[in-house]
């Protein structure tokens, strides 16, 4: 009976990140909108564009290959299995063990190679400098996810996520110099990752300075369809990540009855719609920074991590 | 010792002569149309009798097993000795040689001049075999020595392209001077009594001056051959060099006995090391990553580009071992054991996947004839089952889950989280250093493969003979899906393989991992007390269920309508593939980060003045930090010496007498004074 309850909330998990991803993207960009004065879209447009984007025929590029048409459903199921194994609502979710951080950073690896390949596949010079500028930042962005997620393994004692978020949760962390610039650095690397500004532009139309979407260029109807939510996803997977990191309370542990996982969503979604207002006002303050700004940005991400974890090897208490 | 154990040594040691008697059959029938697939053939079957024998070694646990053979110095005889850690090596040389000679059987047809591959090719398998399986320095060091050079021969089969024979020249001079120093340390630890057999050396009391130089020697003379910078320079030109199917397993499984040399020195018969053995073999694992898959990024050669990944991989493998080490010197059996197992899992399989890259690039050169991935591309629509295994080859060494690649690292990674409880100050500076750079090398890795994969078999053909490239042949489609299985198999189940690592790790530790197989779900978990725990079965499942579900649905529900039309490009596309992203422009925005530091990267565009109609041109000027500052003094040094010597020749008959008679006069004295 346990177990089926388990399968239920992993479900409902895996189905929850599904249907929050565009609802997260819709709200940042209608605050977007309204911090500039737009009326803008309404928050359910990112639904509608996937819909519709769904229904349409795919174009294919003539230079295009199998693995083209394969990359989207590799890059969309990395990410999903990716998001569903971090803690939203509840720690301790049946499969949560089955990959600790380090898997989860690696299987949005994998989505990110494959959707490098993408950009290559075709044979068009967008989707060479989306590839070449996207591995450039990765190279960067990943070691310096390793660093913070060797700090909170160091403190937690454990590099899976539900023991790390229910150890953070407790008073014996304390504040700690270490955090601190794991979470600075976490916030960066995010950024990066996502592809938000000052890195990349989200919604930018001058091809020279897309990185993400210079590599998906080619891509349209239901493919561009998986690729959009998958960003969605990920966007969602790093905000999850932060929050059941860094703000723990209020997510419901794996013993919490009926009323302990109303709460633990109830804080959930009010975690994500604070998180998506800081980030649309951070994206409205900022401008965006050349390409060969990024490498310096991104050090000082991993400069951070590893200075975070240097400081636990010297001192367990730092 | 039972007879069972005895009768499998001395099976893999009939193999061994078997391969030496089909290299000498080669040498009678090599120029018949029809030898190259009997030797390759028979090279398979053999290696597969000893790949079977090594195996169930490794599995029933039978040791030790040993075997003297009244060759070599007289008084110890040759012996030989298979233990838990032989036969696992020996299963890493076997399986890796059956694949290569079963990728050949099709791959070799295509070679001009077989009598300069075939005879080579099973001498260099049994020489690989018998230095695994040697227990006394002297048939260690004769089996090491044939390795290197039936290997060097291979590397100038091929001798009328000028840069192999140069290859062939570096690897030569390499090779001897790795060992020499693996001679003086071993000369070094068997004493004046000359008590060359293993078990001497391990039972002998050797001072730490002693054992400190020995390390030193067995770096040098092991790593040179493993391919630790910076004494990797060989490596990038010799690997290449050789046929695709000996690159395979020249990287694949040579670099590999060089591993098995070190842990065989370092581990069993040094005995208890010293705290800062560790700080020494972690510092240089740690440069050789980073460093590997920086060199590997600015290549633009598909087999150069393999080799250096090679020793990047071995710098992986290395942190392991360096970390074992510092556990052990600590007495933290426990964590040893970890740090070993994912060193251990690291060679097996980077034999792997290596020799899979190898076979795809030896594919592609037989379909195209090119090995610059500049004049490559699109060949995923002319060969797509090459491109399939390749590109499994391309994910397990970047380590992406669910592949093999990942379940080492991610156990190096585990390794390295245990290390803060390690007493010393020094190593708590530097293991932090060593993992920042093995995720940075990680990472970079994911980068160059993209950029190997991504130029070489996607976007448009840039020359006609990729445009008329064809599938390769069925062996070597063979191989390489049996490797490409293997990758996934090893990802989704690592705990079988862990479990047999267990017997190594134990003899060489004395502890080991807690027992995978028991575990539920088929999870591993690197500590009995940790929490940490991955599961490559389940991600996989889960993967391939999200996929499906996504396709089912979309397809169903939604539209599954295509069309093919001109690609989009912004509204400008080009017909000419030139206009494509090339292997050099991939690798430049990393080449600006990375390579200005450490190559001191320069690119200069050279524009026309105004009115005048001509290209363009851009150049880039690399410089290797290592070959300026560590090799060009050293050749400098030594060809100046020559050059003052030069006189010597041309001296009369007394002067050459009277020197005669000096070096006399000063070796008795020296001998009188010896102390």
């Amino acid at each position: 009976m346990a177990l089926i309850v388990d399968f239920i909330v992993q479900g409902a998990q895996m189905l929850t990140v599904l249907l929050l991803a565009p609802l997260l993207t819709g709200l940042i960009r209608k605050i977007k909108a309204r911090l500039l004065r737009r009326q803008g879209p309404s928050v359910l447009q990112p639904y509608r564009d996937l819909v519709r984007l769904m229904r349409k025929e795919v174009v294919l590029a003539e230079s295009a290959s199998w693995l083209f048409r394969v990359i989207p459903y590799l890059v969309f199921a990395a990410t999903w299995v990716a998001a569903s194994l971090v803690p939203t609502f509840r720690t301790g979710l049946l499969f949560s063990w089955s990959a600790d951080l380090i898997a989860i950073i690696a299987l949005l690896g994998s989505a990110r190679f494959f959707l490098a390949l993408a950009g290559l596949d075709v044979g068009t010079s967008f989707g060479g400098i989306g590839s070449s500028r996207e591995v450039m930042i990765a190279s960067l962005a990943e070691p310096a996810m390793i660093m913070i997620v060797f700090t909170l393994a160091l403190i937690a004692g454990s590099t899976q996520l539900s023991t790390m978020a229910g150890f953070l949760v407790t008073p014996a962390v304390g504040l700690r110099v270490s955090l601190g610039l794991a979470l600075i650095a976490l916030i960066m690397v995010a950024i990066a990752e996502n592809a938000r500004i000052p890195i990349d532009n989200p919604a930018t139309h001058l091809e020279l300075t897309m990185v993400h979407e210079a590599m998906v260029l080619e891509y349209s109807g239901r493919h561009l369809a998986l690729i959009e939510l998958s960003a969605a996803l990920k966007l969602l997977l790093y905000v999850s990540l932060i929050a059941c990191l860094f703000v723990p309370w209020g997510t419901a542990s794996p013993a919490a009855d009926t009323g302990g996982l109303a709460i633990g969503a109830l804080s959930y979604i009010g975690k994500l719609a604070a998180a998506g207002a800081l980030l649309a006002v951070f994206e409205t303050s900022i401008a965006k920074m050349r390409v060969f700004r990024v490498p310096e940005f991104l050090g000082a991400a991993l400069m951070l991590g590893l200075l975070a974890t240097l400081l636990l090897f010297v001192s367990r208490s730092l | 010792m039972t007879i069972v154990s005895m009768s499998t040594i001395a099976v893999v040691l009939a193999c061994a002569g078997c391969l030496l008697a089909v290299a000498v059959l080669a040498v009678a029938l090599g120029r018949a149309a029809w030898a190259s697939a009997l030797i390759y053939g028979a090279c398979f079957v053999i290696s597969a009798v000893a790949l079977a024998c090594a195996l169930f070694q490794l599995l029933t646990q039978n040791f030790p097993a040993t075997l003297t053979l009244p060759l070599g110095l007289p008084w110890i005889g040759a012996r030989f000795r298979m233990d838990a850690l032989s036969a696992f090596f020996l299963v890493v040389v076997d399986l890796g040689a059956a694949a290569a000679s079963l990728f050949a059987i099709g791959y070799g047809r295509h070679e001009e001049e077989p009598l300069r591959v075939l005879p080579f090719y099973p001498a260099f398998l049994a020489g690989m075999n018998v230095v695994v399986l040697a227990d006394d320095a002297f048939s260690f060091l004769v089996a090491w020595e044939f390795m290197s050079l039936s290997s060097w021969a291979l590397v100038i089969a091929h001798h009328g392209v000028r840069e192999n024979i140069r290859a062939g020249y570096v690897y030569l001079l390499m090779a001897s001077f790795g060992t020499l120093a693996l001679l003086l340390g071993f000369g070094l630890l068997a004493g004046a009594g000359g008590g060359y057999a293993f078990s001497d050396i391990r039972g002998g009391f050797h001072a730490p001056a002693i054992t400190a130089l020995v390390l030193c020697l067995t770096l040098v003379g092991a790593g040179s051959k493993a391919g630790i910078v910076p004494l990797h320079v060989w490596l990038p030109l010799a690997h290449p060099a050789a046929p695709s199917h000996v690159s395979a397993l020249m990287s694949g499984v040579m670099t590999k006995v060089a591993v098995y040399g070190f842990v065989r020195i370092v581990f069993d018969l040094l005995g208890e090391p010293a705290w800062w053995w560790s700080m020494l073999v972690l510092a240089l694992a740690g440069a050789t990553c980073v460093m590997g898959v920086l060199y590997a990024l600015m290549q633009h050669d598909l087999k150069r580009l393999l080799a250096y990944h090679t020793v990047e991989n071995i710098g992986i493998i290395f942190i392991g071992l360096g970390l074992a080490l510092a556990f052990s010197a600590h007495a933290m059996p426990w964590a040893a054991a970890l740090s070993m197992t994912a060193a251990l899992l690291h060679v097996f399989n980077h034999s792997l996947f290596k020799s899979l890259l190898f076979f795809g690039a030896g594919a592609v050169l037989t379909a195209t004839g090119q090995r610059d991935m500049e004049h490559l591309g699109g060949l995923i629509h002319r060969m797509p089952q090459t491109a399939f295994a390749f590109l499994v080859g391309c994910a397990a060494i970047s380590a992406l889950p669910p592949l093999n690649g990942f379940v080492s690292e991610w156990l190096t990674f585990q390794a390295i989280l245990i290390s803060p409880q390690l007493p010393s100050w020094g190593l708590r500076f530097l293991i932090p250093a060593v993992g920042a750079l093995l995720a940075l090398s990680a990472a970079l890795a994911g980068a160059c493969f993209v950029k190997a994969f991504g130029v070489t078999f996607l976007g448009r053909a840039r020359t006609p003979a990729a445009v008329e490239a064809r599938e390769t042949d069925r062996f070597s489609l063979a191989a390489m899906f049996i490797f490409a299985a293997l990758c996934l198999i090893a990802g989704i189940l690592p705990g079988i393989f862990i479990d047999a690592l267990s017997p190594v790790v134990q003899s060489l530790l004395g502890d080991r991992m807690p027992m995978q197989l028991g575990i539920e779900w088929l999870s591993i978990v690197p500590i009995a007390q940790g929490r940490s725990s991955y599961n490559g079965l389940l991600v996989f499942l889960f993967m391939v269920f999200s996929g499906t579900f996504a396709a089912f649905a979309i397809h169903r529900l939604a539209s599954d309508k295509l069309r093919r039309a001109p690609a989009w490009d912004c509204g400008y596309p080009d017909a000419s593939p030139a206009t494509q992203y090339s292997a050099s422009s991939f690798a430049q925005p990393i080449r600006r980060v990375f390579g200005s530091v450490v190559f001191r990267a320069r690119e200069q565009v050279v524009m026309p003045p105004p009115g005048d109609t001509h290209a363009a041109r851009i150049s880039v000027v690399l410089r290797d930090p290592l070959w300026e500052t560590l090799y060009l003094p050293v050749g400098n040094a030594i060809t100046y010496l020559a050059d003052r010597l030069n006189h010597l020749q041309f001296l009369t008959i007394r002067q050459f007498l009277s020197l005669v008679f000096a070096a006399l006069i000063i070796l008795l004295l020296v001998l009188a004074l010896w102390p």
